[in-house]
């Protein structure tokens, strides 16, 4: 069986912090990381190799640094290792990003389930995953908590808003999972021993598999960043008065007004 | 790429302002990394020189974004049932619609919506298509993909929005990625520019601590996933009028195919349905409440402290947090009372959270609870003493009797729902 | 001279830091208070080859350097002070001496389930008459066909109640002194080898701490480590390399301390500001920092020294000696300007002061550290 498992490097957000005064993001000293939710992929995949066999490779796009990720996950028991890095893959949104790593996907070919976290903690936007599904013509299982193996088949448990969907489908599949599936391994010492001693990362730039040079970057991508900034919040320290009904409808009205609720 | 011209200064805005630490200044000007760069733009709007540019080619996958008008909300029904979020959709769609002086449509798929078709015209929407299967009673990627793609397609809308719900957000990148557009998620508020008559699309990034306007602007049409909660919903009016039009789809028959009519034009809608389409199956739907506790990732808190009495009082905070689909969180006085479990315990020996909203409720606000909560969005404290350091903190407060004001918080929130 | 990490280094210390956060903090104050050895989590440092962390993989190890090690004992440390004496007494006191002379036989029987964490080791040396003036061994070894006769005591021995195998020092000449000593492994269960009951200690309260008592314990004459009368040299270079690993444990310690004391004062207001204002604060502050990157770079160059294969007792000893001083004197200030808070037991500081004070005094102790130093120097 061969399982492919999509990952990104992401700065962890949790460490981030904002100079209010500046309304910047404070970057320095914060850790790059795989991105929390694809770890869970690995270790789906990971975990069905060591029961029903196969390998797993891992594929990521990105810069060069990128690289460091890529090797936890090979610390974590994956195999084999591809960094998607060119300078023509910059910019790309999640359209080009999805179209890229289709097109890699492709070139390894004969898959039988390809994992992806459902979403990335520095964009939240969980896109990737269903588009590279649409762009291999394949079926999609998303919020995904629980997967088994049946012959040809699989069976997951997509959780819902409230409750949970159980669905049945065939492989080939792409799965984007939850970090309720389980609980990452961590990398082995020896694992991370290995990833720097022994050359098994294999860096792809737009010459090694084939993609349209029209469909990638920031050239390609339909959506475009007009403007980011950082949320201000000043306390306001407003104490409401009025009798309790007075108090509560102006309340609501208040948080209704800022979309807090 | 990403250029800096020689007109830069060196004033170093904009090595701050990167969110990737790709800017460094080099002998008084700023130098970019392209390897850490992902050309995100932020610097480009800070440089008060215009000394950096991004060049970018137009992209040659762009259509002629001139074919395409009308603003579309891709409603969503449970068992028939419209969500709150479609609603919450129309009504935002509507002024959109309005200062484009377009058309709003609602899209919905099911099975027996003659009444989600008139609540959506109630609520604003100038013509409702409803596509109607047995098959399309659940939602499931592929017949879903494949109806709104195909919809997409031959009615050529300008704008397309939906909840970014579970199921909005399976269904909102398979569809962009068929029809080959761009899909800003989870935005929490839309714009119109009206210069250039495009979407803007702001969305928090990087766990909420950025926001950012996304555009969309050659390619079309611009779609969007909106969170729930966030938009208004307006009140209904069922004096409204509007045109609602039943699109058979007969999915599993080939050649039946269903009619659109779309001002006065009868199009040939036809999905083709074949089993290849429908290969996932549900076995089964579960309805739960599900209850883990996870204050670091909650949206919304609900904490009580001392003031809440014993554990019983409880009860209330925890009808609020429901109603609220919130956390709840304690201080440690009332962990340490034994009223509540530790893992619900907020603060400098509890856990830290940052939701949207914190709602505190008889917690006097001692710094060590104020080290796990204070860098919440919104603060509300309630609380009958009116020197309680959590007023310092807060957005809003509330000098009064828990007990009495939460209650009816919750059957605010209630109603405000239902 | 290059005072970064390694990638690789970087990422052993990530993983070290990610466990200690998630499997060892949740429990730390509990078994600090239970008394109760964490084996489940070291079975989960075995499952990731941190037991084995600096030994070659062809004997279970995980391949990695000494300095890896060192962060690794200075993460677990951070989180717990009794999680990194039981990873440094395993892999430098129980494991390293049968790495360092042990044959290929005793390498493959004993080291191997060592280093992949199936076993965990201890070492005998202390005994109530024989603590720094470790000549003066009363434990004998008597040698009667093929095997050695074990008689006497050793005090106060890390691991004892739950280790498999250890490592003993025992007279086999008393004529001789120092170079009758000889080196021993000996398998838990031997018959006349038991331990005693579990100390009941001031800090790292988890570890399990015990008397180690031979009477005619039997074992066989393959079992002795090295060559006879080597035992006293073989115990020297084993706490050589030993008190690395303490020091590193002092300096995980030592640096909760700061980070903690730093968070506090930033939050903590008195007269109206937050306490991290008032100018005498900061002072203490920017000393203890200072005292913990000083003991960080003392630990980091005794183990960048001990792989470069070159001598490295005083570097050893001094790392120790700093860092272990460090810790105490900066877990008592942070207690202190945590005031009444730092003195409860809701907070990890008290305890990170009554961790500290034993790094001071085991594998030699701070007066034992400067004889070898002056010893070094005078020679």
């Amino acid at each position: 069986m061969k399982i492919i498992v999509c990952i990104k490097q992401v700065p962890d957000t949790n460490e981030v912090k904002i100079d209010q005064d500046k309304g910047t993001l404070i970057r320095e000293g914060v850790p790059s990381i795989i991105n929390p939710e694809d770890k869970n992929g690995i270790e789906a995949a990971v975990s069905l190799k060591e029961k029903f066999g196969g390998e797993v490779i891992v594929i990521s796009m990105g810069p060069p640094q990128a690289k460091v990720a890529l090797k936890e996950a090979l610390a974590m028991g994956a195999d084999e290792a591809i960094l998607l890095s060119d300078r023509t893959f910059a910019g790309s949104d999640t359209w080009a990003t999805a179209y890229t790593i289709s097109q890699a996907i492709k070139e390894i070919g004969d898959y039988d389930l390809i994992f992806c976290g459902r979403q990335a903690i520095d964009g939240d936007t969980a896109q990737v995953g269903p588009q590279i599904a649409e762009n291999l013509n394949l079926n999609q299982l998303t919020y995904v908590s629980k997967v088994e193996l049946l012959d040809e088949k699989v069976k997951a448990r997509r959780e819902l808003e409230q409750g949970y969907s159980e669905l049945e489908t065939k492989l080939p599949v792409l799965i984007t999972v939850l970090e309720s599936i389980n609980k990452p391994r961590y990398a082995s010492i020896k694992g991370i021993v290995d990833a720097h001693t022994t050359q098994k990362i294999k860096i792809w730039t737009a010459d090694d598999f084939e993609v349209d040079m029209d469909k990638l970057g920031l050239d390609a991508s339909p959506t475009q960043v007009h403007e980011t900034f950082v949320p201000k919040h000043e306390k306001r320290g407003e104490i409401l008065e009025g009798s309790y009904e007075d108090i509560v409808d102006n309340l609501i009205k208040k948080l209704r007004s800022e979309n807090v609720v | 790429m990403l250029v800096i011209k020689d007109t830069c200064v060196g004033c170093s805005v904009c090595v701050e302002k990167c969110p990737y630490d790709a800017l460094r200044m080099e002998a008084g000007v700023a130098v970019v990394d392209m390897d850490k760069c992902t050309l995100c733009s932020a610097c480009v709007k800070v440089c008060p020189v215009d000394a950096i540019e991004i060049e970018k080619t137009e992209s040659k996958t762009a259509v002629d974004i001139s074919e395409y008008s009308g603003v579309w909300i891709l409603a969503e029904q449970r068992n028939n049932e419209l969500l709150n979020v479609s609603l919450e959709l129309v009504s935002e769609g509507r002024k959109l619609a309005d200062e484009l002086n377009e058309k709003l449509t609602a899209v919905v798929l099911g099975s027996d919506l003659s009444k989600a078709g008139k609540e959506l015209v109630a609520q604003g929407a100038d013509q409702v298509y409803i596509i109607e299967d047995e098959e399309l009673l659940q939602y499931r990627t592929a017949p879903y993909t494949k109806v709104v793609a195909e919809l997409i397609n031959k009615c050529k809308p300008e704008i397309v929005l939906l909840g970014a719900t579970h199921n909005g957000r399976d269904l909102g990148p398979r569809v962009s990625a068929r029809i080959n557009t761009g899909l800003t998620a989870d935005c929490t508020k839309l714009e119109i520019d009206k210069e250039r008559k495009i979407l803007l699309q702001t969305r928090p990034a990087f766990g909420g601590n950025l926001m950012a306007t996304i555009i969309c602007p050659e390619h079309r049409p611009q779609m969007s996933t909106v969170r729930p909660g966030v938009m208004t919903r307006e009140k209904a009016d069922y004096a409204r009028t509007g045109q609602i039009e039943y699109l058979d789809a007969d999915i599993n028959d080939n050649d039946l195919g269903a009619e659109v009519t779309k001002e006065g034009v009868i199009l040939k809608f036809n999905p083709q349905f074949g089993d290849e389409d429908l290969l996932t199956k549900i076995v089964q739907i579960v309805k739960e409440a599900q209850k883990s506790i996870n204050l670091e990732q909650a949206d919304i808190i609900v904490s009580g402290g001392r003031g809440v009495g014993d554990p019983e009082g409880f009860s209330v905070i925890k009808e609020l947090a429901d109603t609220l689909n919130a956390e709840v969180g304690a201080s440690r006085a009332v962990v340490d009372e034994g009223w509540i479990d530790k893992e619900h315990q907020v603060g400098q020996t509890g856990k830290t959270v940052k939701p949207r909203l914190y709602i505190a409720c008889g917690i006097s606000g001692a710094i060590q609870h104020r080290a796990g909560m204070s860098n919440s969005d919104v603060i509300i404290a309630i609380n009958t003493d009116q020197e309680a350091s959590i007023f310092d903190i807060c957005d809003y407060g509330i000098v009064g009797d828990l007990h009495k004001v939460v209650p009816m918080l919750t059957k605010a929130f209630s109603d405000k729902f239902n | 001279m290059d005072f970064k990490l390694s990638d690789q280094q970087k990422m052993i210390q990530t993983v070290f830091r990610k466990f200690a956060e998630k499997e060892v903090d949740p429990i730390a104050a509990e078994i600090d208070e239970s008394c109760e050895f964490p084996a489940e989590n070291v079975r989960k440092m075995a499952e990731i080859d941190m037991m084995g962390i600096p030994f070659p993989q062809k004997y279970g190890g995980a391949g990695a350097d000494t300095l890896s090690y060192i962060i690794g004992v200075e993460e677990l440390s951070y989180r717990c002070a009794t999680h990194g004496v039981i990873l440094s007494a395993h892999v430098s006191l129980g494991a390293h001496p049968i790495y360092k002379y042990g044959t290929e036989e005793q390498k493959e029987k004993y080291l191997v389930p060592l280093a992949k964490g199936e076993k965990l080791g201890a070492f005998g040396l202390t005994e109530p008459n024989a603590g720094t003036d470790a000549a003066s061994q009363n434990t004998t070894a008597e040698i009667d066909g093929d095997q050695y006769v074990l008689n006497g005591n050793k005090i106060f021995i890390t691991n004892a109640g739950v280790a498999d195998t250890f490592i003993i020092m025992a007279m086999t000449d008393k004529s001789k002194g120092t170079r009758g000593i000889s080196a021993f492994i000996v398998e838990k269960d031997t018959p006349g080898f038991t331990v005693g009951k579990k100390e009941d200690k001031m800090g790292i309260n988890a570890s399990d701490t015990r008397e180690l008592i031979f009477q005619n314990c039997r074992i066989p004459k393959e079992n002795l480590l090295g060559k006879e009368g080597m035992g006293f040299k073989i115990a020297m270079a084993t706490l050589d390399g030993g008190r690395i690993g303490i020091a590193a444990q002092a300096l995980g310690i030592a640096q909760r301390a700061l980070d903690e004391t730093v968070k506090y004062v930033k939050e903590r207001e008195q007269f109206g500001r937050p306490i991290g204002k008032f100018q005498g604060l900061q002072w203490y502050i920017a000393e203890m920092a200072t005292k913990v990157e000083s003991a960080r770079n003392l630990v980091y160059k005794a183990a960048v020294t001990k792989d470069s294969g070159e001598s490295f007792s005083t570097e050893a000893a001094m790392a120790k000696l700093k860092a272990s001083e460090t810790a105490m004197e900066v877990t008592n200030k942070a207690v202190q300007i945590f005031g009444g808070y730092g003195y409860m037991k809701e907070y990890p500081i008290e305890r990170l002061m009554r961790d500290a004070k034993i790094t001071e005094i085991y594998e030699g102790t701070s007066e034992v550290q400067k004889m070898v130093i002056a010893g070094s120097l005078l020679r």
